[in-house]
């Protein structure tokens, strides 16, 4: 569990990054930080593991502050993937996913062993290990270093905007994994993002920002659809413009679903889902969902 | 008789080419001289250089102290320094130690600042120290242009090294102070052909060692440079990323 405690931070600058935040985020669930540039989602994110101190406030995991924690030793025992990888070019993609156990001291071999286990966990091909980062596709890339992150098991994995970089239909084939894989491990997962779908298809628990570092709303996606607490809120998801209003057609063999202005946004497969029960293991595209036409 | 046959006359004498001022023994002299000075240079101006490069701090300062220092005359500074020390070899030593300095400096935090900061950041954020950071990821990936500052101080100082030889008896300048006072320009020109012939030599070494020290995962931008080593130049920290195999239809 990770708790933010009144945590503000200002940049030398001056800029006002995050002002007030308080959030618990829950052990095993995904939470996401999701805003437009300027809304502090990265700051927040970099804050729990230390790679930006907050100005006032404080951060607990499981109970223990970080401010007391060794910055260094911290960031080994979480987990931390970043946007376009952030692996190192000069080393081969099993050395920069056993970088971290290494530098925790595992032997070369046992690191090299356990690292080509990860890569079977992330969808890789064995092949792949001995490639630079550089004869990778984007994708695969982050794959890696989804990998990377995983290699020490930590508890915490950090994401931020990991599939920024990637073109659409990897980043779905992505998030996908990522959904098989927490529901695999379990891990305490914080997702930055600034994609209201993205967000609502991983999230458990959504926190959407706004400029400044203010909370608008936190809930699971279905709470933040059905009730937006403001304006701000219904314009970011969309549900203002009709994006989300779906309705069902019937053409004949069966239901499709539409949106506002008539475009097609999904076609409707078994049982309507009485509201809230929403599950994650079941196809959750945002636009495919019936809730949406619920919440009208 | 003109240059040309008394230069060729002067360094086929087999005269020459034996004893304590044969060419063999300045030519190792003005070598040693040169790895000597580079060392002492290194030595100095790399963990300035890396500190700067790795901080992003002190660069301004930097750049001027360095500007300053190539502005000195180093003859000049060679009389000075010998008529504080005395006649030998350290002032020499210091003369050219300060002349190698500034593009070893330049080299050593040029080759830390061309790396791409998400890199860094990415190995600060899983856990890696301040110097695991430096030895591990800039140091690597910032070799590359620390021995091009290498390369372009050693053709400055092999060339600049004959002036060792106005306060010392040392080296190939010998040849030339001596040639000049004796008015034998077959000997002038054939120290001046030597000391060339030892910057090309040295200049082909260090083209090689730039060469070698890119790493191979910033070079390899596609399969077949691993498997057939061959060793296409790319320039150190260029974007090498390519999706697909377009790539390698066209080559």
């Amino acid at each position: 569990m990770i708790e933010f405690h009144s945590v503000t931070k200002r940049f030398p600058d001056g800029t006002l990054a995050v002002d007030d935040f308080s959030l618990v985020l829950p052990s095993h669930k995904i939470t996401v930080f999701v805003g437009t540039s300027g809304s502090g989602k990265t700051t927040l994110l970099r804050m729990i593991n230390r790679m930006v101190d907050p100005t006032s406030g404080s951060i607990e995991i499981d109970g223990a502050d970080i401010g007391t924690l060794e910055p260094v030793k911290l960031r080994r025992g979480i987990g931390y993937v970043m946007q376009n990888s952030g692996l190192l070019p000069h080393r081969r993609v099993i050395d920069n996913v056993a970088t971290v156990p290494m530098l925790r001291g595992m032997p070369k071999k046992k690191a090299r062993d356990e690292a080509l286990h990860l890569l079977d966990t992330v969808g890789l091909d064995r092949s792949l290990a001995n490639r630079y980062p550089s004869q990778l596709s984007g994708g695969q890339q982050q794959r890696v270093g989804v990998a990377r992150g995983l290699a020490v098991n930590p508890n915490i994995l950090l994401m931020d905007e990991p599939f920024g970089a990637v073109d659409p239909i990897v980043r779905a084939e992505l998030q996908q994994e990522l959904l098989r894989l927490q529901q695999e491990l379990g891990k305490t997962v914080v997702f930055v993002t600034h994609d209201i779908d993205e967000a609502f298809l991983l999230g458990d628990q959504v926190v959407i920002l706004r400029t400044g570092g203010k909370v608008a709303q936190v809930g699971s996606p279905a709470e933040i659809l059905a009730n937006p607490i403001d304006e701000f809120v219904a314009t970011f998801v969309g549900a203002d413009r009709g994006k989300r209003s779906l309705h069902l057609e019937n053409h004949g063999d069966g239901d499709i679903v539409v949106d506002e202005t008539g475009r097609l946004a999904g076609v409707l497969v078994g049982e309507r889902s009485s509201a809230g029960s929403e599950s994650k293991a079941g196809p959750r595209g945002p636009g495919a969902s019936a809730q949406g036409g619920d919440s009208r | 008789m003109n240059f040309v046959t008394e230069t060729v006359a002067w360094l086929i004498d087999p005269a020459n080419w034996v004893g304590a001022g044969g060419i063999p023994t300045r030519l190792v002299q003005h070598l040693l001289f040169t790895l000597v000075t580079l060392v002492l240079a290194a030595v100095i101006a790399v963990p300035i250089g890396f500190l700067i490069g790795h901080t992003g701090r002190g660069r301004g300062l930097a750049v001027a102290t360095s500007g300053a220092f190539r502005a000195i005359p180093t003859l000049g500074l060679l009389t000075l320094v010998a008529l504080w020390v005395g006649i030998g070899l350290n002032a020499p030593y210091v003369a050219l130690t300060v002349l190698a300095i500034p593009p070893i400096l330049a080299g050593a935090y040029t080759g830390f600042e061309a790396i791409d900061r998400k890199i860094i950041d990415a190995a600060r954020a899983v856990g890696m120290s301040e110097a695991q950071i430096v030895l591990k990821v800039e140091l690597p990936l910032g070799l590359p242009l620390l021995i091009g500052g290498l390369r372009s101080a050693t053709l400055q100082v092999v060339a600049t090294a004959t002036l060792a030889a106005y306060v010392a008896d040392f080296g190939l300048g010998r040849y030339l102070f001596e040639g000049l006072r004796i008015r034998d320009y077959g000997e002038m020109l054939g120290g001046s052909i030597l000391v060339i012939l030892l910057a090309i030599v040295l200049e082909g070494v260090f083209a090689l060692a730039q060469k070698l020290v890119v790493p191979r995962g910033v070079t390899a931008g596609l399969p077949t440079d691993i498997r057939d080593g061959s060793s296409r130049s790319r320039p150190a920290m260029e974007s090498t990323i390519k999706e697909g195999t377009s790539h390698v239809r066209n080559e």
